[in-house]
């Protein structure tokens, strides 16, 4: 019989879930690995999860809709390629930003048809045109990178504001709208009905086409902005980066408790699991870990959170 | 007496703020039918979960033959002989008949299938039963009746002497049950211990030996059927008096209400056609397959209508997809409540205002919460929702209580016409009493109320009038007056059957 006490610690669990696991796990690394807890190493660790923080936000929707999205990965790189090329071509740093970030939505609007409009499963769907996108970018400039020539555009990656970088920046504003967005407007209320029901949220009058098409239009945009933040950042387009990106996102969706059958999610869970995955990679990077050893880290961190998150379940089912 | 071969002795069974069972004691007779009997939320769930091994009770135990068991599995209860047929059966619906019966324990030889030898296995274990399946046929494609016989057979095959079954008749045709029921008595006549769950009182009446009665999760009586009457049953379930559940009263009409001409689609064999006034209930009655439900999802716009007019109080009502129904005030209670009605892993809150909080949105796009609340508690008392809180899971609530939140959900809308798909299919007595109040309701309101239903005294306890459907036409429109049970159902049977019998 549990008792009151009990009670409220597993509710506060439930609650809050992942950000406890997060708390425990970033003190532990203030106390126990040295330089962990420096100026300078917090900047190198949320600059260096701002892209997966972005692109989480959207795939937060995609999951809470029962569907996921793998080709966000060569969105980015094929995103950054073009913005190159059009900014190299046209000397027009806006061009080049608009052309990427059209790229992705056109790439979006297509998953979105496909998988909505015509039935096809997300993982198929996004499996083809992950290599589609992914091919289109080495097309771009014969498989090589490009050199920006506009020296303008490389103040969106590497400027700052009262000292932290502006990716940083754009990704705390990326939480803050995307939780809003889910939380308080009724096109994020139905898209986690649609993800814990479609039949029961299109009997209900909810447009599930349209609300899968547009988080599909927001998830190629959304990894297209990250794609040119980070040519930004590199000062040139990579046909060959972030592979596996979209590996790495779902996983810090489904680390911080992101349900991928749908319907079950929130913007606390996507911040605590990019999180955790950031801060695992940063402390074993400081302990000079072997980068193969980082792998099987990474890999038995996200089958424990998963396994954890069944137990919880299990226990709290009634 | 014989011997009690399945006994319950003072279990208890708790979740995080519900105490689903409290105490309950009652034993089975080997060689009888016993009835559990109680409504939505009694426990009989959670009792046959207990039973199953899928919930380990928090109190008590479970003797079988007189000994206290402990079950942690499905395979410990079927280990100790005993089997749950659930409303929804464990088959795998894309492997054969055979592989079924035999799943976990093929017969095999090094390792590889025997196939010749599992069929004959199969046949034989068929024959039993006197079932003439074909045993390498995809259970996927067998009619449900026979798939329930498929899992009787498989019970059966892991030697099972106690076995349970759960609402087994919900989804069958008369022809069916009484197969079933054959069945049934076989299984007795032969020393098993049955364990009937039912809300039917007619078979239970019927079919059973002797009865328990839960009642919020406590054991109300256990004793011989012969000593119970239908409303003794139905008042110790209750725990008041019902004197007529239907609660029918004549009311004026409203006028002009829904009129169908010449709708055609899918599943309807020619066009169809018929008039309800506002303030009407007007019930279809119809065998599973003669095109009841069909109808209705024309007219809500789930499925999209080939041809016809739908007109309401004159006007004609542009329905292309279930959202113009809703804004023309045309609503639906879908069937399968589970699987077309309730988002289960969202709130009682969620799936109230699931509907109409697209037009309570500020600006049309921002949440209003306090609206939220102020509907979705107003709803929950208005119609008597047991839960503990709007935050609840509806999931974790019972079958009469999910009915509850969808009919509050179309209720927060503006409505003229409500169809209802078998509304109380599943449901406990005293639900199904307050469904019919809430019917009654809405039509003095001058709503138009559709139901259909496959329940005899039902369709003919509430409806004001009753259309027969028989394989995708209307066969008959009655006036209640004119229905009887007789009438109904010889419109409704096939015509090649009713020419042969």
């Amino acid at each position: 019989m549990p008792t009151a006490s009990r009670k409220t610690l597993s509710a506060f669990l439930d609650k809050a879930g992942m950000l406890v696991v997060l708390a425990i796990l970033f003190l532990g690394c203030a106390l126990g690995v040295d330089n962990f807890f420096s100026w300078a190493n917090m900047k190198g660790l949320t600059l260096a999860v701002s892209m997966t923080g972005m692109v989480s936000c959207t795939m937060l929707f995609c999951l809470a809709a029962g569907d996921f999205d793998l080709s966000i990965g060569s969105v980015v790189a094929c995103s950054g390629m073009l913005a190159a090329v059009v900014m190299n071509h046209t000397g027009s740093v806006a061009l080049g930003v608009l052309a990427g970030l059209g790229l992705g939505a056109l790439v979006g609007l297509f998953n979105g048809f496909i998988v909505a409009r015509l039935k096809i499963n997300a993982l198929i769907t996004t499996l083809a045109t992950m290599q589609i996108v992914r091919g289109l970018g080495y097309e771009t400039n014969h498989g090589n990178s490009i050199g920006i020539t506009q020296e303008g555009f490389f103040w969106l990656g590497s400027s700052s504001f009262f000292g932290i970088p502006t990716p940083v920046w754009i990704t705390a504003l990326c939480f803050a709208a995307f939780g809003f967005l889910l939380n308080r407007t009724v096109f994020g209320r139905d898209a986690l009905a649609v993800g814990g029901n479609p039949e029961a949220a299109h009997l209900a009058g909810i447009s599930v086409e349209r609300i899968k098409i547009t988080i599909f239009t927001l998830q190629g945009i959304m990894a297209a902005f990250a794609g040119i933040v980070l040519a930004s950042r590199v000062t040139s387009g990579q046909p060959k980066t972030s592979e596996g990106f979209e590996l790495e996102v779902i996983s810090a969706c489904v680390l911080g408790g992101v349900s991928l059958t749908g319907g079950v999610g929130s913007m606390a869970f996507v911040i605590a699991g990019v999180f955790i995955m950031g801060i695992v990679q940063n402390a074993m990077s400081l302990l000079n870990l072997d980068s193969f050893h980082q792998y099987i880290v990474r890999g038995s961190i996200l089958l424990a959170a998963v396994l954890f998150d069944r137990w919880k379940r299990r226990r709290g089912a009634a | 007496m014989t011997a009690t071969a399945l006994a319950f002795s003072r279990v208890s069974m708790e979740f995080p703020g519900v105490k689903a069972l409290d105490d309950v004691s009652f034993g089975v007779a080997a060689g009888s039918v016993h009835a559990l009997v109680g409504e939505n939320g009694a426990g009989k769930s959670t009792l046959l979960k207990i039973l199953s091994g899928a919930y380990t009770p928090s109190g008590g135990s479970l003797m079988i033959d007189g000994q206290p068991r402990v079950f942690t599995s499905t395979a410990d209860a079927l280990a100790a002989g005993v089997a749950v047929i659930y409303q929804e059966l464990h088959l795998v619906p894309e492997m054969s008949v055979a592989e079924n019966l035999f799943l976990g324990h093929l017969p095999q030889r090094l390792g590889l299938v025997n196939r010749k030898q599992l069929a004959d296995a199969a046949r034989k274990q068929l024959d039993l039963i006197g079932e003439q399946i074909e045993p390498s046929t995809k259970v996927g494609r067998l009619p449900l009746a026979q798939r329930q016989m498929v899992e009787i057979a498989k019970a059966l095959t892991r030697g099972a002497r106690i076995i349970a079954f759960d609402e087994p008749t919900s989804s069958l045709s008369d022809r069916e049950v009484r197969r079933l029921f054959t069945i049934i008595r076989e299984l007795k006549a032969r020393g098993c211990a049955i364990l009937y769950v039912s809300h039917r009182m007619e078979e239970i009446f019927e079919l059973c030996d002797a009865i328990t009665i839960l009642r919020d999760g406590r054991h109300v009586e256990t004793g011989a059927l012969g000593a119970f009457s239908r409303d003794k049953v139905v008042q110790r379930m209750v725990g008041r008096e019902l004197a007529n559940i239907y609660n029918y009263a004549p009311r004026p009409h409203a006028g002009a209400g829904l009129v169908v001409e010449g709708v055609c689609g899918p599943g309807l064999a020619e066009p169809c056609s018929f008039a309800a006034e506002a303030g009407e209930i007007f019930g279809f009655f119809g065998l599973i397959g003669a095109g009841r439900s069909e109808l209705l999802r024309l007219l809500y716009g789930a499925v999209k209508k080939t041809a016809g007019r739908v007109t309401f109080a004159g006007r004609e009502l542009a329905i292309a997809s279930p959202r113009d129904a809703i804004g023309a005030g045309v609503v639906l209670c879908p069937e399968d409540r589970k699987k077309e009605g309730v988002i289960p892993i969202r709130s009682v809150l969620e799936n109230t205002n699931l509907s109409a909080r697209r037009r309570h949105a500020r600006g049309g796009i921002l949440i209003d919460e306090n609206w939220e609340h102020a509907n979705a508690t107003r709803r929950v008392e208005q119609l008597r929702v047991k839960t503990p809180s709007l935050r609840q899971l509806i999931r974790n609530l019972s079958g009469g209580n999910q009915q509850k939140v969808i009919l509050g959900r179309w209720l927060s809308e503006t409505v003229k016409v409500i169809l209802l798909d078998e509304p109380t299919r599943g449901i406990d007595v005293g639900a199904k009493s307050e469904i019919y109040a809430i019917m009654q309701d809405l039509a003095r309101q001058g709503v138009c109320v559709i139901i259909v239903s496959s329940e005899l005294p039902e369709v003919l306890g509430v409806s004001d009038r009753i259309a027969v459907m028989r394989q995708g036409r209307i066969a008959a429109i009655l006036d209640r007056a004119d229905a009887s049970e007789e009438k109904l159902l010889k419109l409704a049977l096939p015509v090649e059957t009713a020419r042969a019998s």
